[in-house]
């Protein structure tokens, strides 16, 4: 169990290590830096900016150094929490992101809740009662979910929310709220926005996951233990929830950690188009200006939300499944 | 449960009557006698039962003929604007004339919007435009090199002022028909040749990983873990804006399915790996190795033939998720860019709301896109039951 | 036939059929033989011939697309009356306090029989609260108690425990515990030594031994293994393609085989009389698929005593041959009583 533990947890902290590069890298990719995009923004709109300017601009924001050495700086400053200033706005980079990075989180394990309580009961009844019309039915459904992307789902969301309701379905609080500071009334306010966004992002996930728990409880139903359990003269609604269900139920358990990286993943574009004040749309933003400190942590904190994510995942696992807790593999 | 014992092919026996897939044996014969259908056969007998599977692969064809014939079905440049008819709604085909056939489409004529004092246009129900297929318009190369002026369909007699927008137009009003069907050739290429690229990756690093095993193995599923466990789209939307602002079409195309291939071959070399290793335990593998089988015989021989099936399933089915990756890149405006036409492109054009509501056939993209990611999931799916009837 | 002992089981001419696309698969092809009480029936012969489809039968637990289509299995209760099980709703009240409250089953596998997120001793326990009113914690004692029973040293640590965690040995011996629990009638045992290694098998065997003397609960032994078979069956029943060929007295059938398929499955086991370096005598040819069953005789195809014209044309009826023995064999029908074609 503690080897277990150990492995996983390794696993993580190279993963988060990896997706620095790489979240450092990418920002770095693009001829030029910050520096070079304000200048020309800054001639497009009419001022010029002069050499020494920038190079004093270079200086100031530490852009002259050998790449490893602004990585090092970097990651030394993340370690600290401090995400360093997001240039465009002027102002640091946790006060840029802060509450929306908490509502990227909000709306993901909305997503992940609706996925689970939707896919799971439905996987079931398909598996259970096979080529029947429902389940052919929910089999439809599921691929329709599958094929459609959840920012057309979000357009189309929006399109009919104001062809036929004549209201903008977008957002995640009433305008009254957007500005507030928290308060009950404000997370009220969220709850009631929150099904929306939540369903769209969730939708394919949960074409997924029904899958996944139709073909696993299949696969269960029929080893001989589910047999056996009927021998026992256990009623046949009994017989298949507590034994089959509840085994399915591990391999299920342990998709959160693949799901979430898809549903952070969705959750960038779906904000873009429902306008939801989530880091997506900030995302863009930095990355089309090659704001370095905004994007690259963005894509550094999305990039440990889900190995975190993936992480509890798996000590759940551990948790349902005695086979691992007991170190059986 | 119950599943009938396979049958011990016997291959010297001669075939006797075959029928989807069931044997039959002559008579009350002592011996049983077996038809021989080779592996393919087999596949192809299962695969055409399965209705969604044959029903996607047409659907696929005909994409697939719309992209290689895009100049064909297409009947104007997709890139000729005139922002006066920006947004001009569908003009519906009347497919009959006095009784007889004679497809037309109510002419356009300008008008002033008496509010906004905007030049629009509207159907005037009084003039005909009589369409014809195959009519003559645009000059194309046909295939890239015969010169051809003709289309599927087209305004008769090629006046002058009269147009189609079998689909209405877009906000630079062009024609979106004819901008799908560019857009459909570059969606459905870029599929193609990004899972060409994965499925290189992940056979080579897949079938590295799984044969020799070892530290190999480990550090190769490390990564894999490691790139599954990141969000797809900002890393892309990273390396996607980092492309040079001044490339041209042609380079960005590439890059983008280079970026969309690097994150996506793990599935395919996931997939390639299992196989190997189960086969690996497998008898006629061990057999193949105890005659004295050469390593790259029992690879190329034995090994792949056993599971390139499973490969061409997972292929098949790796192809929705690219063809989603790039519409959804090139939505944000960090994938392909205009004057470049794919489903993405054109679906920029719907992140404006308000131009969305008062013209919903912006959305028409949504159409082929989610059409083209069923057919593709209808037919992995035929194909991987086909090649695996008992997984 | 053992005609002393008082009939527990009666299985009348039993067909279950499964539907599948590509054909009807007869599992079992009208089965019919008695289990009598404190008594084991050996049920032999090949894999695919329909023996554990029979035993699910019994049970009311074929599963879809399997389906008894004809026959009675009629059940004498512990009050004397005689209940049709073919009959009953198979989730019915009834059905499921005969299942495992009556009749007993343990599996051939041992590995997957127990559920592998669930104690052993949860299972065990359930069995018990299902048929009988006691408490959780009675039915716990119970538990530990059936368990010491079928020889597992320290059951009240062993009831905790998931079923990887055992030998296969104490695995399967755990199963027989759960199944016993509620003090069956008749145990069904499917195979149940067919997974495990020599030594086991006989300890296994052993076990059902003592506790069929301690309990006097009658055995249905199910397996493709002939010593299993001679060891501990006071019947057999011989069974081909679905259905019996012969059935007796373990003595006569290994003694003085009548039908050329038992005889032939006797030729073809090795012995100490056996030479060396000489082939054993194999049973030509390979079970048929069940799509593609051969008229006549099911046998015929691969019988060295074939009649032409006869075997391969018309059907051949369990026919008594003295001693209650019964065998299906034109060889043992007088030509004129055969059946209709």
């Amino acid at each position: 169990m503690v080897a277990y533990i150990v492995r996983r947890l390794l696993l993580a902290v190279l993963t988060v290590w990896a997706i620095s590069v790489l979240s450092f890298a990418i920002i770095h990719l693009p001829p030029g830096d910050y520096v070079t995009s304000y200048i020309a923004s800054m001639s497009a709109s009419g001022s010029a900016v002069s050499e020494g300017e920038a190079i004093a601009m270079r200086e100031q924001l530490g852009l002259d150094q050998p790449i490893t050495i602004q990585y090092a700086k970097w990651m030394g400053l993340m370690l600290q929490g401090n995400f360093g200033m997001a240039m465009e706005w002027g102002r640091p980079v946790s006060d840029v992101i802060g509450d929306r990075m908490s509502l990227t989180v909000v709306i993901s394990v909305a997503a992940i809740i609706f996925t689970w309580a939707v896919a799971l009961p439905i996987g079931i009844y398909s598996a259970v009662y096979r080529y029947s019309i429902l389940d052919y039915a929910f089999t439809f459904i599921g691929f329709i979910g599958l094929a459609i992307p959840g920012f057309m789902l979000a357009l189309i969301v929006m399109y009919i929310g104001f062809a036929y309701f004549g209201a903008n379905v977008g957002g995640l609080f009433s305008p009254d709220y957007a500005e507030a500071p928290w308060s009950w009334a404000r997370v009220w306010d969220l709850t009631l926005h929150l099904p929306i966004p939540a369903i769209v992002l969730g939708i394919s996930g949960t074409a997924q996951l029904i899958r996944i728990m139709r073909s696993n409880l299949l696969d269960e139903l029929r080893k001989p233990y589910v047999m056996t359990a009927r021998a026992r003269g256990l009623p046949e609604y009994r017989v298949i929830l507590k034994y089959p269900v509840r085994v399915a139920l591990n391999p299920f358990v342990s998709t959160i950690g693949y799901l979430l990286p898809y549903v952070v993943s969705g959750s960038i574009i779906v904000s873009l188009v429902l306008s939801l004040p989530t880091v997506g749309p900030l995302l863009l933003k930095a990355l089309i200006a090659q704001d370095m400190f905004l994007a690259g942590t963005i894509v550094l904190l999305l990039g440990v939300l889900t190995v975190v994510g993936t992480f509890i995942s798996d000590l759940l696992l551990m948790w349902v499944d005695p086979r691992i807790r007991l170190g059986q593999q | 449960m119950k599943r009938p014992p396979k049958l011990a092919a016997t291959p010297r026996s001669p075939a006797v009557t075959i029928d989807e897939g069931v044997v039959l044996a002559a008579g009350g014969q002592a011996e049983q006698r077996i038809a021989v259908a080779t592996q393919w056969q087999l596949m192809w007998w299962r695969f055409r039962k399965h209705r969604l599977a044959l029903g996607g692969t047409f659907v696929l064809v005909l994409f697939y003929l719309v992209s290689l014939f895009a100049d064909f079905f297409a009947y104007t440049d997709p890139n000729e604007s005139d922002a006066q008819r920006s947004l001009i709604a569908p003009q519906q085909i009347h497919w009959r004339d006095d009784g007889s056939f004679r497809p037309y489409v109510h002419a356009l004529t300008g008008a002033r919007d008496p509010l906004t004092f905007k030049r629009v246009y509207v159907p005037d129900p009084g003039k005909k435009v009589y369409l014809s297929f195959f009519a003559s318009g645009e000059p194309y190369q046909f295939l890239g090199f015969i010169p051809m002026d003709r289309h599927l369909i087209g305004v008769q007699e090629g006046r002058a002022g009269d147009s189609l927008f079998l689909l209405g137009t877009d906000l630079q009003g062009r024609d979106m028909w004819s901008r799908l069907m560019y857009a459909t050739q570059t969606s459905m290429t870029i599929g193609l040749v990004s899972v060409a690229l994965s499925l290189v990756l992940g056979v080579v690093l897949g079938g590295v990983s799984g044969f020799f095993g070892g530290m190999i193995d480990t550090v190769i599923q490390r990564i894999i873990e490691i790139l599954r466990s990141i969000p797809t789209i900002p890393l892309w939307m990273g390396l996607a804006a980092a492309l040079p602002a001044e490339w041209s079409v042609v380079q960005v195309y590439f890059a983008i399915t280079i970026i969309i291939s690097l994150i996506g071959w793990t599935e395919l070399a996931r997939v390639v790996r299992g196989r190997f290793i189960s086969l690996k335990e497998e008898d006629f593998v061990m057999a193949a190795e105890l005659v004295g089988c050469s390593k790259s015989r029992i690879i190329f021989r034995h090994m792949v033939p056993s599971f390139i099936s499973h490969i061409i399933a997972a292929t098949t089915l790796a192809i929705p998720a690219i063809i989603i990756s790039e519409t959804s890149l090139s939505f944000l405006g960090l994938g392909l860019r205009p004057p470049a036409i794919s489903w993405g492109v054109l679906l920029q054009d719907a992140q404006n709301i308000q131009a969305l509501v008062i013209s919903p056939w912006l959305l028409v993209p949504t159409i082929p896109v989610v059409v083209a990611v069923l057919a593709f999931n209808f037919m992995g799916d035929g194909i991987r039951d086909a090649a695996d009837p008992y997984l | 036939m053992s005609g002393d002992a008082k009939t527990l089981l009666s299985v009348r001419n039993l067909r279950t059929c499964f539907y599948q696309d590509e054909g009807t698969t007869k599992a079992v092809d009208g089965a019919s033989f008695d289990v009598h009480e404190g008594k084991t029936l050996g049920i032999v012969g090949e894999s695919g011939c329909g023996k554990s489809v029979t035993a699910q039968s019994i049970l009311r637990i074929v599963e879809a697309p399997g389906r008894i289509v004809d026959g009675e299995i009629l059940l004498t209760r512990p009050d004397g009356g005689v209940t049709d099980l073919v009959q009953q709703k198979p989730d019915g009240r009834e059905m499921r306090a005969i299942r495992g409250g009556d009749i007993g089953l343990i599996f051939q596998e041992p590995m997957t029989s127990f559920s592998p997120v669930h104690t052993v001793g949860e299972q065990i326990i359930e069995a018990v609260l299902l048929h009988s009113k006691v408490s959780r914690k009675e039915a716990r004692l119970r538990g530990i108690e059936v368990l010491k029973s079928v020889g597992i040293p320290k059951p009240e640590r062993r009831i905790d425990e998931y079923s990887f965690e055992l030998s296969g040995g104490l695995r399967q011996r755990a199963m027989i515990a759960a199944a016993l629990s509620c003090n069956p009638r008749l145990l069904i045992a499917d195979e149940p030594t067919t997974a495990l290694d020599v030594t086991t098998q006989a300890q296994i065997l052993d076990l059902l031994r003592t506790i069929q003397r301690e309990r006097g609960m009658a055995i249905m032994l199910i397996t493709h293994n002939l010593g299993v078979v001679a060891e501990m069956a006071d019947d057999v029943v011989v069974m081909y393609l679905g259905r019996v060929v012969e059935q007796g007295d373990v003595d006569a059938i290994f003694h003085d085989p009548k039908h050329p398929y038992t005889k032939a499955l006797l030729q073809s086991i090795p012995s100490i009389d056996s030479k060396p370096r000489i082939r054993l005598p194999t049973i030509q040819g390979s079970i048929p698929h069940p799509f593609n069953r051969p008229p006549g005789c099911p046998f015929h195809p691969r019988c060295t005593a074939f009649i032409a014209g006869r075997c391969d044309k018309e059907e051949p009826q369990l026919v008594p041959v003295g001693d209650g023995r019964q065998v299906s064999c034109f060889l043992y029908a007088p030509a004129a009583a055969g059946t209709a074609p």
